[in-house]
């Protein structure tokens, strides 16, 4: 059955409603799917049984007339998002054991679709990492590998697991979450379509919080229109979440007419960096004649701020995510390690075994920069600069409709590369960043292969709260660069 | 400004983290690296900008003050490492 795990969203949704298959037979193949990616390490928990008994309840519904908008469509989910009576790890070993009474909103909207929950995908620690090799459950395997070198690949990350079940064609679709780059850049590794939405535009209720002035939920998907059919049920108000904006839901499949003539491309020049490889430069002015050649018009935009939106970055996410980690404590869920007598001596060994290296080292960073006597010098000043990243943007969209970038400043790198200095690894995000700092939507693409023979994806970036004009874009993109090449392993 | 060891001693103590003595040179190496990479942000003059602390462009919404969830206390006492009574349990804070 392994034609069924290469359909995607919209031909499964179309196969299931003309019952050429029916949900329990498309949940078997993935379940199958999902056995023979193991050694990739994309999944932390499998759902198996579980998903047949949602593709029952997707077929009961069916024969009776009653079939809902994703009725049937096995996902895979990230392990950031809770999930009623599933392990839930955030990749960390201190939520050990962590079996959340309580279903996130976007989980919870897309089983009220009727979508099949196949399993948690693996990530890097609390969503911290470019390479997802931070998980406490082990580095996933990107599917991908450079022809005649057998040396395994990172698949990007935060949202690792996800962009390489997603490749793989372990699961159809799946959940990521973007605080950086987490949705973006995996998805250009892999060679798959990732969107992050506006900020706002996804309930983060439920999803474990990293930082939350940054934090976005959204698809990743093997096609644009997939990224829409998700998008428009992940998305919508939500009440427990005071930053969800309360707005309606566009048809965003509707936006995706192809039809971009007269549009404007802004194309950053600060993007330029020196040291931009050859290939990356070229694949971007690739993506430019392709619009172009579509009716679009390329305008040359500055984002003046460009330079200093990682070190923005790397002040207020690790200020965030030290407040928001506060709460493991080894005393309401989770791990605890008892050493010593006191409680402080309790918490201290708790936080010491639970986290890892970079969590550690970003919760203290964070803990610095808002400590008495430095929270002016360093998050006041960072918090100011993201105003002016912010204004960059909002300048630049008077003059353009959407803005085209690379996705990354390369293709994936092998596990082990650049885990020795954080720096190196942080400026995975260089382009993926100031789009999170402005709460823009961005979707990756992808767009091409590397000199090397790995995928690599083209960004374009809205206006807040313009998810269409980003998707129609980005269709057009697809259709252009037409990318149909496969990974070295698949497992349906 | 450079950290040394007893400024990363004093981080992880308010960070709640215990840092083991034969680790601290390496973290002390780390988080400078970081620190001096984000001091950059001082070429940029931000006299008069106002901090952004949300991009989400609304006031908080205010909602009826009643009671909207409870009466979970089994559910939420589930997933403790120690609990007893109907309380979490911790180490002994009193003498």
């Amino acid at each position: 059955m392994s034609a069924l795990t290469r359909l995607t969203i919209a031909e499964a949704r179309r196969g299931l409603e003309r019952k050429e298959f029916s949900a329990r037979e498309l949940v078997r193949a993935f379940n199958a799917a999902v056995e023979r990616a193991k050694p990739l390490n994309a999944f932390i928990t499998e759902t198996p049984e579980k998903a047949l008994e949602m593709a029952d309840a997707a077929d009961a519904r069916r024969a009776r007339g009653a079939a809902l908008p994703l009725d049937g469509i096995p996902l895979g989910i990230k392990d950031l998002f809770c999930t009623r009576g599933i392990l839930t790890t955030a990749g960390s070993h201190i939520l050990d054991g962590f079996a959340p009474p309580y279903e996130s909103t976007v989980t919870q909207k897309l089983w009220d679709a009727g979508a099949v929950c196949l399993g948690k995908l693996n990530m890097d620690e609390f969503a911290m990492g470019s390479s997802n090799t931070t998980s406490h459950y082990g580095p996933v395997e990107n599917p991908w590998r450079r022809p005649g070198d057998n040396r395994p690949l990172v698949p990007g990350g935060s949202s690792g697991g996800s962009a390489a079940a997603v490749a793989a064609r372990a699961v159809m679709a799946a959940t990521g979450t973007d605080t950086g780059g987490s949705i973006r850049q995996p998805a250009g590794f892999c060679g798959i379509v990732g969107l992050k939405p506006t900020y706002g535009r996804c309930s983060r209720w439920g999803i474990v919080a990293f930082a939350s002035s940054l934090d976005q939920a959204g698809p990743m998907t093997r096609t644009v229109r997939d990224a829409a059919i998700m998008l428009a049920v992940m998305a919508g108000h939500d009440p427990r979440d005071s930053t969800s904006a309360p707005l309606p839901v566009p048809d965003f499949e509707a936006a995706l007419t192809g039809d971009i003539s007269g549009l404007r491309i802004g194309i950053p020049k600060e993007y330029r960096r020196e040291g931009m490889p050859a290939e990356i430069e070229k694949l971007w002015g690739q993506g430019i004649e392709w619009l172009k050649a579509a009716g679009a018009h390329p305008v040359e935009i500055s984002l003046t701020m460009t330079k200093y939106a990682l070190p923005t970055y790397y002040i207020i996410a690790p200020a965030e995510a030290s407040s928001n980690l506060a709460r493991y404590d080894g005393v309401r869920f989770g791990l605890r390690v008892e050493e010593g007598q006191s409680l402080d001596e309790m918490y201290e060994a708790t936080r010491a075994a639970g986290f890892g290296a970079e969590v550690k080292r970003r919760v203290m960073i964070g803990t610095y920069v808002l400590s008495a006597g430095y929270y002016d010098a360093y998050y006041l000043k960072a918090q100011k600069v993201r105003k002016l990243i912010a204004g960059d943007f909002k300048a630049a969209f008077e003059h353009c409709d959407a803005i085209l970038t690379p996705t990354a400043p390369s293709a994936a790198f092998a596990i082990g590369e650049k885990s020795d200095d954080p720096i190196a690894m942080y400026l995975n995000d260089v382009f993926t960043v100031p789009v999170n700092l402005a709460g823009l939507p961005g979707i990756s693409v992808p767009a091409g292969l590397s000199s090397d023979g790995l995928p690599l994806g083209l960004q374009v970036i809205g206006r807040a709260f313009d998810e269409e004009t980003v998707l129609k874009v980005g269709g057009v993109i697809e259709s252009a660069a037409a990318f149909t090449a496969e990974p070295a392993f698949t497992a349906g | 400004m450079s950290l040394d060891k007893s400024a990363v001693t004093h981080i992880a103590t308010l960070a709640r983290i215990r840092v083991a003595e034969s680790e601290k040179e390496q973290l002390v190496a780390e988080l400078n690296g970081i620190l001096d990479w984000v001091e950059q942000l001082g070429e940029i003059e931000t006299e008069g900008v106002e901090p952004m602390s949300s991009v989400a462009e609304m006031t908080l919404p205010m909602r009826e003050d009643v009671v909207s969830d409870g009466n979970r206390r089994d559910d939420i006492l589930g997933n403790a490492p120690g609990a007893a009574h109907g309380f979490f349990t911790v180490p002994k804070v009193v003498e």
